[in-house]
């Protein structure tokens, strides 16, 4: 086996053969189609705060172990669960969130199917919308209020790193901390007086707002 | 010939390091494993705590296992064998101990993120930035390890396994560093989370490099570094040359340049484009010719030696871990077809498939290499070869179990889903396809603790071996190469 031997005898060549062999696979599937699948739709829009809030809390509660937000171009799952997703309808979502496994149901649209009511009542207990899920409560949801920092840092880092068109023209406002602050209050005080929950509305009242709320608006916003 | 005779001191302290802190990791990955596969039969399990939920600790599981178990084994096969198949002792033993003490430090940092729920959502790459960055830290200095054992060796020929360690360090570090790249959010507005960094890439690219990472940590921490530990182990217990070294070669080459493609078999009927799809499923499929081709070097190794299935448990550990590894690599290439992907993708088939893998070649696998490498760094013979032969027989049921109730579990939801009436409407809701489920996964909790419980065999085992050389002091050995 002459044309191993190089290898064999440097630990830099075979260091070396390996490198480049391993990175032609890569290079080949990723570099050109990187432009083309970050194009957002025309009519797609960057996350709301109150949207990106609701996001992190879902990565945060590893949502994505049980639920796949992708629904592939089959009749069977177009029919369960609405048109089958477009590349560009996740040009927003950093990073991914399609999920490998359906111990729940695919949730890319489920807003267009589900309301706060329903939604509201699934994270208390599960048991009562769906008997026999295997989805634990989330109660903590209903007792954690929000975090704005991270959320605006967020925002910010994907408005000045990655030219995420927050603040032009049709899209969701970010301005300063405190305008995102406002803007995100503002969102939770429309779809919060629609909480069974007295005390998610009473906090809100004292513009407290609970991380359900956000959760719920970002399932909302799938559809 | 001339013989020159020299003596070697071994330094397996590190490797001995190793050993105790993956029997640590595996013994806790396992009950991570067995945890939220209980939470599956009884989600009430949680007694009220998000924190105790499936979403944060089946992460724990998988960081636990493949990062802790997983590559702290081979940690100890690279810091026992490369001595001995470099002929040189423990080349720069400071930066071994570095890179020991700073991974373990990661993979308890990387469980507890899971748990409070610091995670990047990544599939395998979990780890928020700063851990990241610490592994990537910990990472080079294996690889400088490797390479400054490679410069500084006495023996000319690089055996088989060193190449496969050479491959695991540089594929992990290429994939896993583009995969994390990200900017930290504390850098840019000095508030929040300082763990929180939002990705550099978004939406079907994201999803497009992150199974290229996602699938080669199965390629490169679940394939690659088993195989090198396997071409040493099994030889070696069997005392018999490699079956053929050219075999060995070509699927070593094969292997490594063929697993980088087949990232996009995850993805398809995704919004990736159909291009990259179809060369993710034709790689898959040719990806059987270099799996094989090692599966069928290493047990043709054994050839001969057969009657050691019946007298040596620790050769049925490497010889079964073999005989998987050919298994999940034909299962997973038929998963790779389109039209078979389309019904089994979303579906347990895959946790099944995975887990014949995962418990099946690697666990033997490394099982069976703890077993041949601690009576020799500790030098006493093994306390029991009885509890290693119980041990074997019910990890083997639990695999059995775990494999088929998953397979079935997985099939009848795909089935399900795909139902439809004479009019084409669909059958189940989806809530009916989760309920037929239960029977299997109270199945797969009791093979998944027949396998933890073999393991905690395996840990009380190698404790029994091991405990009374805890008061000596002695810390290198000797040995005569000729």
């Amino acid at each position: 086996m002459k044309i191993f031997d190089i290898f064999e005898r440097n630990g830099l060549s075979i260091g070396l053969g390996v490198f480049i062999v391993i990175s032609i696979g890569g290079i080949v599937e990723i570099i050109p189609s990187f432009y083309d699948n970050a194009r957002p739709l025309n009519y797609s829009k960057p996350y709301t705060a109150l949207e990106l809030t609701g996001r992190l809390i879902y990565i945060t509660e590893g949502c994505v172990e049980c639920h796949s937000q992708l629904v592939r171009p089959f009749k069977i799952e177009t029919d369960r669960y609405g048109h089958y997703s477009l590349s560009g309808e996740y040009a927003y979502d950093r990073p991914f969130l399609f999920g490998s496994r359906r111990i729940g149901p695919d949730l890319f649209r489920v807003g267009a199917r589900r309301s706060v009511d329903w939604l509201e009542a699934h994270f208390l207990d599960a048991e009562s919308t769906s008997p026999g899920t295997l989805m634990p409560d989330y109660t903590d949801l209903f007792t954690n209020s929000v975090d704005y920092e991270t959320v605006y840092s967020d925002m910010y880092t994907q408005k000045v790193v990655f030219h995420v068109p927050y603040d032009e023209e049709g899209m969701p406002p970010l301005g300063e901390f405190e305008d995102m602050k406002e803007s995100l209050l503002d969102e939770a005080k429309e779809i919060g007086p629609r909480f069974k929950t007295k005390a998610i509305r009473d906090h809100l009242e004292n513009d407290e707002v609970k991380e359900v709320v956000a959760l719920v608006a970002f399932l909302l916003r799938r559809r | 010939m001339e013989h020159k005779t020299s003596t070697i001191k071994y330094d397996d302290r590190v490797a001995k390091g190793f050993i105790i802190t993956t029997l640590v990791w595996g013994t806790l990955g396992l009950t991570f494993g067995l945890w939220i596969a209980t939470a599956l039969v009884v989600p009430s399990i949680n007694m009220g705590q998000d924190w105790l939920n499936f979403g944060r600790f089946r992460t724990a599981h998988t960081s636990a296992l493949l990062y802790g178990f997983v590559l702290s084994t081979t940690f100890a096969v690279w810091y026992y064998g490369s001595q001995r198949l470099l002929k040189i002792p423990l080349a720069a033993p400071k930066l071994a101990f570095f890179h020991l003490i700073t991974y373990n430090l990661v993979i308890l940092s990387a469980v507890f993120g899971a748990i409070v729920g610091a995670t990047t959502a990544r599939r395998y790459s979990e780890f928020e930035w700063p851990v990241a960055l610490f592994l990537v830290i910990s990472w080079i200095s294996w690889g400088m390890h490797i390479f400054i054992m490679i410069v500084s060796r006495r023996e000319r020929t690089l055996y088989v396994s060193i190449w496969y360690f050479v491959a695991t360090f540089l594929g992990i570090g290429i994939v896993y560093v583009f995969n994390n790249l990200e900017v930290p959010t504390i850098f840019v507005t000095g508030m929040g989370d300082w763990w929180h960094s939002v990705s550099l890439y978004s939406g079907t690219n994201s999803a497009n490099i992150h199974w290229w990472f996602g699938h080669n940590a199965v390629g490169f921490v679940l394939t690659v570094p088993i195989v090198g530990v396997s071409y040493y182990m099994i030889p070696k217990r069997a005392k018999q040359v490699l079956f053929s070294y050219r075999l060995s070669l070509w699927a070593f080459w094969g292997l490594i340049f063929l697993y980088l493609w087949v990232g996009p078999h995850h993805l398809l009927f995704s919004s990736l484009p159909d291009w990259i799809q179809t060369l993710g499923m034709l790689f898959s499929l040719l990806l059987i010719l270099p799996s094989w081709g090692s599966m069928i070097n290493l047990l043709l190794t054994a050839s001969g030696k057969w009657e050691l299935l019946r007298t040596d448990p620790v050769f049925k550990f490497l010889i079964i871990g073999s005989t998987f590894y050919g298994l999940s690599t034909l299962e997973g290439p038929i998963q790779a077809i389109r039209s078979v992907n389309a019904l089994s993708h979303y579906t347990d088939w895959m946790v099944g498939h995975v887990h014949s893998g995962a418990l099946g070649w690697v666990g033997f696998t490394l099982i069976g290499a703890i077993y041949v490498i601690v009576p020799e760094i500790w030098k006493r013979p093994l306390y029991s070869n009885k509890i290693a032969e119980q041990q074997f027989w019910i990890q083997t049921l639990g695999i059995v179990l775990y494999a088929v109730s998953m397979w079935i579990a997985g099939i009848t939801q795909g089935l399900m889903w795909r139902t439809t009436d004479v009019y084409g409407g669909l059958v189940y809701s989806f809530l009916d396809t989760v309920l037929v489920l239960q029977p299997y996964y109270i199945i797969r909790a009791v093979g998944g603790s027949f396998y933890l419980y073999g393991f905690c065999m395996l840990g009380y085992n190698i404790y029994k071996t091991i405990s009374p050389a805890r008061y000596k002091k002695e810390q290198t050995s000797a040995a005569t190469v000729v």
